[in-house]
């Protein structure tokens, strides 16, 4: 596959995860504070949030999982997921969480185990799509094609 | 190359989240602001040489109901410059706390509200209590969007709120206060000899939590 098709496949992934609304404006946001100074800018981020939520998600397991559930506590690791999520763009995991500070209010357990398990699916899809989408930016660049920020697509 | 305008303007960021301290530092670079990036209250203060004594009021701690990331144990070793526990790892400046103040020019602050321990509202506080400090601009940052939450901050002397995930279109309205701020140097803003001076006069007062501020 040439460079220019390599191209058009990347900004139409790209595209449909908008459409979908896995990824919101505030990934723009991070694509647009990359530049050669910090060319691996959207990466990084996005690295520290896989390892973030992993922790997050883990940490809200055990929570529920406790005799006696600590709805304070839970709420905030949420929060924080909820912040983050908002942050790199991840537009479904942040609305996840939204309803899941809801049911933490209302001290719901099942509903709080409901919520974790949307919360966790919606993770995983944003990040198969992001590994995806980093991986068609590489093999353009492997091929010596330069990766333009969606904005400059006129998207 | 020739001479500069002004000298590059100096921001410290507080942010216990790394995901955040990354953006904002990030936001502020692309700028062409000079950053540090903290991630607690505790470590900001410290950068800014702030010293518990230039105080008037007792300190009192605010604990509102809507922080659910306070700690509940008695943090009162974090005002005499305790490394508390953080979860993420720390993004310290090489400084040494006991760098004299005045090396230190930090041009604004911008804090996040939410952090566990010393939120940014009682850094603020803090801040404006501050003899040396109370001049320096500060702006606060938060994900939850409570209108009482805004005016209490922009109450006690926040130049600006913003809601996050902050935006650059935020970053270009921190240019004002750095720039009113320049303007009203007439003097060194921290003088670590007046201060010491000064310490020798005020009466010694113990840390007294005149009741817990609830909002």
């Amino acid at each position: 596959m040439e460079v220019g098709q390599m191209q058009r496949r990347l900004a139409d992934y790209t595209k449909s995860l908008f459409m979908e609304g896995i990824l919101d404006a505030q990934f723009l946001q991070l694509q647009q504070l990359q530049d050669e100074s910090n060319p691996d800018f959207v990466v990084e981020v996005s690295s520290l949030f896989f390892e973030d939520s992993e922790k997050l998600l883990n940490d809200i397991a055990r929570a529920l999982d406790q005799q006696s559930v600590d709805f304070k506590r839970v709420d905030a690791h949420v929060h924080q997921l909820k912040g983050s999520s908002a942050s790199v763009g991840a537009q479904r995991v942040k609305n996840a969480c939204v309803a899941f500070r809801n049911f933490c209010e209302e001290q719901n357990v099942e509903g709080c185990v409901r919520c974790l398990q949307q919360v966790k699916q919606e993770y995983c899809l944003v990040k198969n799509k992001l590994e995806t989408l980093f991986r068609l930016e590489q093999q353009i660049v492997a091929a010596g094609g330069s990766v333009v920020p969606m904005t400059e697509l006129g998207f | 190359m020739g001479m500069a305008a002004e000298a590059q303007f100096h921001v410290l960021a507080v942010d216990d989240s790394l995901i955040d301290r990354t953006l904002i530092e990030r936001l502020l670079k692309t700028s062409s602001y000079h950053v540090t990036a903290v991630d607690s209250g505790t470590k900001a203060l410290e950068f800014l040489g702030f010293h518990d004594d230039e105080q008037n009021e007792t300190e009192s701690h605010s604990v509102s109901p809507n922080d659910h990331r306070q700690d509940s144990g008695g943090k009162a070793s974090q005002f005499l410059g305790f490394h508390e526990d953080e979860q993420n790892e720390a993004e310290t400046p090489s400084v040494s706390p006991n760098n004299h103040p005045q090396e230190i020019d930090v041009n604004l602050i911008i804090t996040d509200y939410c952090m566990p321990g010393m939120t940014g509202y009682d850094l603020l506080r803090k801040i404006k209590e501050s003899k040396s400090l109370k001049d320096i601009p500060v702006v606060i940052m938060s994900s939850d969007n409570i209108p009482s939450r805004i005016s209490r901050c922009l109450e006690e002397g926040a130049e600006e709120f913003f809601l996050k995930p902050v935006q650059l279109s935020d970053v270009n309205k921190l240019k004002p206060h750095l720039l009113k701020g320049r303007a009203n140097e007439s003097q060194p803003n921290i003088n670590s000899r007046k201060a010491m001076d000064e310490r020798h006069s005020l009466e010694r007062t113990r840390t007294n939590y005149d009741g817990l501020e609830v909002v």
